[in-house]
């Protein structure tokens, strides 16, 4: 039967081990070879809008990467989406809607104006586009509607 | 109650179901919007209301966590806490930062950042006031001749959460590392060392309510959090799936995360072996109740329904849908809020004196709560498959399908008034305790 001291063993010993392999698998997984995180095109523009979509808490309503409050759309491969449905206009429509200074409620669910300046819309749009860009192993195909598949066919 | 520092505990107790009230508020705010009735969107807008939500779960349950190990702590070394004023002052720190956050994510001060919404200077503050909880707890500890088991592993989760809350803090250029690290922080807290704190309290009361031996009590409580760490560390990788890292955490987190339920498992069959093997019935049944009803829930929640979407061939449907808020609320019930209800409903009697054991209103209020949780869960689970199904599988447009699943929502925020009317029959009862008081010393002895 197994005595407490061997039960402590085996707390202690599997703690260290696996901590050690996610140390080391987080290492491989961000050097160089390994990396898909797109961070290699990252440029001002994006990191400023990732910071105007983390001042206004757009996590708190939409999904980006597949995280965030599931209660407005995902905005993964946004750009291209709208692109198919706005004639490829989408980068414009999103810039509208994020400088309009009123109401925007598609289907009745309200979205805060944030009335943008025209450089603000400009950064989240090139935020979204490199978000785009990255290799989601899979996601971004299924990220609704298929925008990939629609532009692809 | 051996030690009368430990009526600092109360306060923490008391400013956990505050905040529990104010939780639930904010998420009939966020329920009605889903179904269109968002009057109050100048004012609270779902973000905010979404915020407010989480934030202050975490807070409740923190406050939860720091009042069970002021209770237990005093108890299991043998001796007064160091300092109770510095714990008051503590209190009431944890207390402004809280309510200082929750004001500010009114008028757009957060990070945006999934559960770690706190803008970055309150940060510091969480930082200095978890700093001085440790302080207290640890010294108490030290300065006693006793360590036991229950209160190391109590500790050592303590101690990890406050250091694994630096990594969020780190500040990223890239949406993907940000998101990456994020996860060390909300992952390792929920899956990892929240479980070592669930594991202490858990043990300290099967210890006081079944008067099995510590020794099998401790011994079982090891392997189980072992058996946490070992699935839950590398479990993390089921976060970073599709966010834009590497393929290999689709193996390594596919596969630890599937192992997760297994501690889950243990920690629910321990629990009620334990009841089983008991001799001794400590009256207050209200504290079993929620005691035992926490390893179980905890299973069906974190364990099963976390396994239901794990698997990345799965997953990649269910990410970022609300089959994640499914599992999350069952998850967060069983495992950290009915375990903070387990000890309050066991200490408050003996804080108080009122040794109000097992009233009908406690009862009630445990089974509608329950009751009332898993109508929720059930309704967030047929939304979130009908949105995976019409949204991924069939190609609908998001708002269209949020159309479609709005009924559910109706079903959703009637399953909350019942767990409402539950949770408020708790702080009746926990009202009708009264104050704590030095008089319950001399009742005990």
């Amino acid at each position: 039967m197994l005595s407490k001291k061997q039960a402590r063993a085996f707390f202690l010993g599997g703690t260290l081990v696996t901590f050690l392999i996610f140390i080391g698998l987080t290492v491989y997984s961000l050097s160089e070879g390994a990396d898909q995180t797109n961070h290699e095109n990252l440029t001002a523009e994006v990191v400023r809008g990732k910071e105007i979509w983390e001042s206004n808490n757009c996590m708190g309503c939409h999904t980006i990467l597949g995280e965030g409050a599931y209660y407005a759309p995902e905005l993964t491969k946004v750009v291209d989406r709208l692109n198919v449905r706005y004639d490829g206009n989408g980068e414009e429509v999103i810039k509208s809607i994020l400088m309009s200074k009123g109401p925007w409620q598609p289907n009745g669910r309200k979205m805060v104006a944030y009335g943008m300046t025209e450089q603000e819309a400009s950064d989240v749009v090139a935020f979204f586009k490199w978000i785009g860009k990255i290799d989601l192993n899979g996601f971004d195909r299924i990220v609704s509607p298929l925008a990939k598949d629609k532009i692809n066919n | 109650m051996k030690y009368k520092s430990q009526k600092v505990a109360y306060w923490f107790f008391a400013l956990s179901m505050l905040l529990l009230v104010l939780q639930i508020t904010y998420g009939f705010i966020m329920g009605f919007a889903r179904i269109g009735f968002d009057n109050l969107h100048e004012f609270i807008p779902f973000n905010t209301a979404r915020a407010v939500h989480t934030n202050l779960l975490v807070v409740w349950l923190l406050s939860g966590f720091m009042g069970a190990a002021y209770y237990i702590i005093p108890e299991e070394a043998q001796r007064e806490l160091v300092n109770v004023k510095l714990a008051y002052v503590q209190l009431i720190s944890l207390a402004v930062v809280g309510v200082v956050a929750v004001v500010g994510f009114h008028f757009n001060i957060w990070e945006g950042r999934k559960f770690l919404e706190i803008p970055r200077p309150l940060d510091y503050l969480v930082v200095v006031n978890v700093l001085l909880f440790l302080g207290l707890i640890l010294t108490t500890l030290f300065k006693s001749k006793r360590r036991t088991t229950t209160a190391l592993v109590l500790s050592m989760g303590l101690l990890f959460a406050a250091l694994l809350y630096l990594p969020g803090m780190l500040p990223f250029d890239s949406q993907v590392t940000d998101s990456f690290f994020r996860w060390w922080v909300v992952h390792l807290w929920v899956e990892g060392v929240w479980e070592l704190i669930m594991g202490g309290i858990l043990s300290f009361l099967l210890i006081k309510l079944t008067g099995v031996d510590r020794e099998v009590i401790e011994k079982w409580l090891y392997v189980i959090v072992g058996l946490t760490f070992l699935s839950g560390v590398l479990g993390t990788g089921h976060h970073y799936y599709y966010i834009g890292v590497n393929k290999i955490w689709l193996v390594v987190g596919g596969i630890f995360s599937a192992l997760e339920p297994l501690a889950f498992l243990a920690m629910a069959l321990f629990a009620v072996n334990m009841y089983r093997k008991g001799e001794k019935k400590h009256p207050n049944k209200l504290a079993l109740y929620w005691t035992l009803g926490s390893a179980i829930v905890s299973f069906v929640g974190a364990g099963l329904l976390g396994f239901a979407h794990t698997l990345p061939q799965t997953n990649l449907y269910t990410h970022g849908t609300l089959v994640t808020a499914m599992h999350g609320h069952l998850a967060f019930w069983g495992a950290y809020a009915m375990i903070v209800l387990a000890i309050i409903s066991y200490a408050l009697p003996n804080m108080t004196g009122r040794k109000l054991y097992d009233s009908a209103t406690g009862r009630m209020a445990f089974w509608l709560a329950n009751i009332g949780m898993i109508g929720m869960t059930v309704a967030f689970g047929v939304a979130g498959v009908a949105q995976v199904y019409l949204e991924r599988k069939f190609g609908m447009d998001f708002m269209q399908v949020q159309k479609e699943i709005s009924i559910h929502f109706v079903v959703l925020i009637l399953c909350a008034t019942m767990f409402t009317t539950g949770i408020g029959l708790y702080i009746i009862d926990f009202y009708k305790h009264g104050k704590p008081t030095d008089e319950a010393l001399e009742i005990n002895e």
